[in-house]
């Protein structure tokens, strides 16, 4: 029987968040499709994620465990695939969108003469064809398109926080299958060097509960750090639109947006941006969204719950002293 | 050092949410009379990597390409005028709405007949379908090395060293040649044509290809319908005398709301 396949990434031995979510997701579509679901999981070192994998809705998880795959490079991670395919034949397959997912799916469709659809925030099966239907963002955010592909697998990354994980079980059980593709280590063409992580400190962007997110408005790096102490004020993160990253006010890696973290806090305070389509695409998924620019037309009213129009170096000091007061009292 | 950097002509993508409309015939963006179409910005990153690699090594040749409407000829001296050399336009109805695959295929095609190339550089995602595939799509068909949302592209001793942008930091990899890279806004600011640079370009010739020079690929995936979200709800103004009054407003009406 064909599987709908997913392709897992571990974080310090954990599954990563997307993971979780884009096995609920397949076990949906599997469920429509009267099929299991499938989990390949690749890397060194994998321990216990692939009971984890199981515990969130796999039945089956494939192991490929190699110092090949320790980084990630498209050589490794497409041709181990490749074989994995040729023997399992999964009816779909979903990764994530995430750095290594985008790179991977659409060499993976290509290899395989199929096609990927990247950055869906829907799927869903065609009761008549028993195709997937996979909805992206086009233009930004601006659209919404569904494409469909008849060529097997069906291949499509998913936009992180659109889907649901399954709770938990530990009690599920499933088949752990470890995979050797054999693949010759010469023959990779790539080989990763070295790796910088640039951590923020504090809590995580994508985790935060409260999102203080600046724009170009804000206009200096210095005024930046009064965002920032915002942020830590109301236990939250500091974000940014593009501009203040390519400026260099702040590190590239708090970019929000189509491009940067997507994130999707119960509180997003937008400051001095305008809310193009592209930066709405990584947060219009919070909850409560609150936006101060001096703009009455600005976009980012139009997805706002509460907002104040005005100059934010008048509006913010009093609106943090206010917050300072609520919050000691 | 010969590099081809594939670049495309879009609609721009800062247009407001307000004014983008969708021409429901042809499922796609209506083009504004008031509103150029532009290079994809990622493109012209994409552009602006190729030319530092031949700065960095005093020499080489950096041939545009773009495949598009007649239009597309405007990125292409854009691209020339930046500091490209050659420009190679593609236009036939038979490349107009194919999928990503079918973009990749008939640009690796042309790539062929261009021939000789250690570098393809593309950007990372195209502004208007953000398909994010034809960088790596290219590649597979060739057959050579990819790697994508570079940061840093450097040649040395034969081998490419790049930097990869990842979600909480870059990784350095080194890559053989030939070699495929799709570019990020981490590259740095393009560089503006200069003066000299735009009257070399308007003087240089731009090869036309049509589909009896470079065969055609089938697409392999269709679009079954595009529209636009609609965003439900109202935003409350929360108002006060001055400025800082309504910054305080605003903190209250949090607290009430039980948000902070
Ligand atoms: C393919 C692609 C991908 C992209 N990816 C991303 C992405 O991931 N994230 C992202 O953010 N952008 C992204 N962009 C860029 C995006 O199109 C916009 O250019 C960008 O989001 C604009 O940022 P901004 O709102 O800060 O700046 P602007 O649009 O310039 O807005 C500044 C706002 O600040 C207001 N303002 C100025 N001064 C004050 C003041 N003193 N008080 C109050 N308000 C003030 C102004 O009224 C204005 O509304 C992408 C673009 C492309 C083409």
């Amino acid at each position: 029987m064909a599987d709908v396949m997913i392709v897992g990434e571990i974080i310090e031995g954990k599954l990563s968040a997307s993971t979780t979510e884009i096995l609920g997701a397949a076990r949906k579509l599997a469920g429509d499709l009267g099929q299991n679901v499938c989990a390949v999981l690749l890397g060194s070192g994998i321990g216990d994620a692939a009971n984890e994998a199981i515990s969130f809705g796999a039945d089956k998880v494939y192991t490929i465990e190699n110092e090949m795959f320790a980084d990630y490079t498209n050589d490794a991670y497409v041709g181990a695939l490749e074989k994995l395919n040729a023997e399992a034949a999964p009816e779909i397959i979903l990764m994530g969108q995430t750095s290594n997912g985008m790179d991977l799916a659409p060499r993976l469709a290509f290899r395989l003469g199929s096609a990927a659809t990247l950055d869906c925030i829907d799927l869903t099966i065609d009761p008549d064809t028993k195709l997937m239907q996979k909805t992206k963002p086009v233009y930004g955010g601006n659209a919404v398109a569904v494409y469909v592909s008849e060529a097997k697998p069906q291949i499509a990354t998913v936009r992180s926080k659109t889907m649901d994980p399954l709770a938990q079980d530990t009690s599920r059980s499933g088949e752990v299958v470890a995979f050797d593709p054999g693949l010759d280590s010469s023959a990779m063409r790539q080989k990763v060097v070295d790796k910088v992580k640039e951590e923020v400190e504090g809590i995580k962007l994508e985790d935060a509960d409260v999102v203080v997110c600046g724009g170009r408005g804000v206009g200096s790096a210095e005024a930046f750090e009064e965002l920032r102490e915002l942020a830590k004020q109301l236990n939250g993160a500091l974000g940014a639109s593009r501009p203040p990253c390519d400026s260099g006010w702040v590190p590239n890696n708090i970019q929000i947006g189509l491009t940067g973290k997507m994130v999707a806090p119960t509180v997003y305070i937008g400051i001095a941006l305008s809310g193009s389509s592209q930066h709405q695409a990584g947060m219009s998924g919070s909850k409560n969204i609150i936006a101060i620019n001096k703009d009455a037309e600005a976009n980012i009213f139009g997805i706002s719950h509460y907002g104040v129009v005005g100059d934010y170096k008048k509006v913010i000091p009093a609106f943090a002293e206010k917050c300072k007061e609520l919050l000691s009292g | 050092m010969n590099m081809i950097v594939c670049v495309k002509q879009v609609v721009d993508p800062e247009t407001p949410a307000a004014s983008f409309k969708i021409d429901p015939e042809a499922k796609r963006a209506l083009v504004s009379k008031d509103k150029p179409m532009v290079i994809s910005p990622f493109d012209e990153n994409a552009v602006e990597a190729a030319l530092k690699v031949k700065d960095a090594a005093g020499e080489g040749k950096v041939m545009i390409l773009s495949m598009g409407g007649e239009s597309a000829k405007d990125v292409i001296k854009h691209s020339l005028a930046m500091g490209g050399d050659e420009g190679y336009q593609m236009t036939d109805p038979a490349f107009d709405d194919v999928d990503s695959y079918a973009t990749a295929a008939n640009l690796a095609e042309a790539i062929k007949k261009i021939g000789e190339y250690d570098i393809i550089f593309c950007g990372r995602q195209d502004a208007d379908w953000d398909a994010g595939q034809v960088g790596t799509g290219i590649a597979e068909i060739l057959g050579i090395p990819s790697v994508t949302a570079v940061k840093k592209a450097e040649v040395q001793d034969g081998k490419a060293v790049v930097e990869r942008v990842l979600a909480d930091g870059y990784e350095t990899i080194e890559v053989t040649l030939p070699a495929l890279f799709t570019v990020s806004n981490e590259i740095g600011e393009p560089r503006y044509a200069t003066l000299k640079g735009i009257m070399a370009a308007a003087k240089k010739q731009v090869t036309n290809w049509s589909s009896s020079d470079v065969t055609a690929a089938q697409a392999r995936s269709q679009m079954l319908k595009i529209y636009i979200p609609v965003h439900e709800g109202e935003c409350e103004i929360i108002e006060g005398e001055t400025a800082e009054e309504a910054g305080t407003n605003l903190a209250l009406k949090l607290r009430e709301a039980k948000l902070i």
